[in-house]
């Protein structure tokens, strides 16, 4: 398997992606964001950070970045397309995934561990998940905090396509549990196609049991069988 | 060409900073404010002389770049 990662001035988590990509021996390119061409790849990886400073709004001018019209044919045609935190909220400003990450409710940058609910495994980012429903990953944002029209919410439930929710440790999803003020509690939603997944949580943090724990590494072992 | 372009939070969306700076003045006696929204103020200079034309080119910007329409809004001010 080849996979990219897409790197742009602010980006900090590009090199964390790469090891982990790495360690499942996942043979990885790091693409600079004005490159016009994207080298054969199964996976791109939109990586967090602070891409551009955060300027105009979250993710905005990344998506508009060279590199991101090459990306938008790779994951047009059914390739696989990660965006993590930034990346996440380049994939909504490059209008990929419907809705908008505003700023946290509490207006507090958080950088926390926190828990997961796995709601579906239809898609080959989480289908690895089954053997493990609740997981800890952790969270490291300021506009994490997802928002959409009631009837962007219904269609993205009613097609399965919200695979990440926060919950407490016993997997209940509530307001107590919610981090940043999300609507239903989302941390990730899929594309229609499910070949296109963005999310707040950091799995490229926890691939090391000697490094707090193994949950994310659950997500790019995936990727491997899929 | 000088053209003014303003945007600002949608009116049904929370926009906590606004909320915090008009509280800030209640507590600084300023107990006449009734709500403050804030916003973005872009000056674009434009190499076009045409008000319409170049009005038609700023609003393209506006929706492209300068703001997202699920929550913002875009005003254009032509000097």
């Amino acid at each position: 398997m080849r996979s990219s990662v897409i790197v742009f001035p602010g980006s900090n988590c590009d090199r964390d992606v790469a090891v982990a990509l790495k360690k499942f021996k996942i043979r990885n390119q790091m693409v600079w964001h004005n490159e016009s061409n994207l080298p054969k790849s199964d996976l791109v990886v939109l990586p967090g950070g602070f891409s551009y400073g955060d300027y105009l709004r979250a993710g905005c001018i990344a998506s508009k970045s060279k590199i991101m019209n090459d990306v938008i044919n790779h994951a047009k045609k059914g390739g696989l397309l990660l965006g993590i935190c930034n990346g996440f909220q380049i994939l909504i400003e490059a209008g990929l995934l419907p809705g908008i990450l505003l700023r946290n409710k509490k207006l507090k940058f958080l950088a926390k561990n926190i828990f997961l609910k796995i709601l579906t495994y239809n898609n080959k980012f989480t289908s690895n998940y089954k053997k493990k429903n609740i997981i800890t990953l952790p969270i490291a944002h300021n506009e994490g905090n997802y928002f959409a029209s009631s009837n962007i919410l219904k269609s993205l439930e009613d097609e399965d396509l919200v695979p990440f929710k926060y919950c407490d440790e016993k997997g209940y999803i509530n307001s107590e549990s919610n981090p940043n003020g999300s609507s239903n509690n989302i941390a990730g939603i899929l594309n229609a196609k499910k070949n296109i997944l963005g999310m707040m949580p950091h799995p490229e943090r926890l691939i090391d049991s000697l490094l707090s724990g193994e949950d994310g590494s659950i997500l790019f072992e995936g990727l491997l069988k899929s | 060409m000088k053209i003014t372009v303003t945007v600002t939070l949608k009116k049904d969306v929370l926009d906590p900073q606004g909320k915090v700076v008009s509280k800030t003045l209640k507590n600084m006696g300023y107990n006449n404010i009734i709500n403050v929204r804030q916003g973005k103020h872009f000056e674009i200079e434009i190499d076009e002389s045409d008000k319409q034309k170049s009005k038609e080119i700023v609003e393209e910007i506006c929706k492209k770049l300068l703001t997202n329409t699920i929550i913002e809004d875009y005003n254009i001010y032509i000097n």
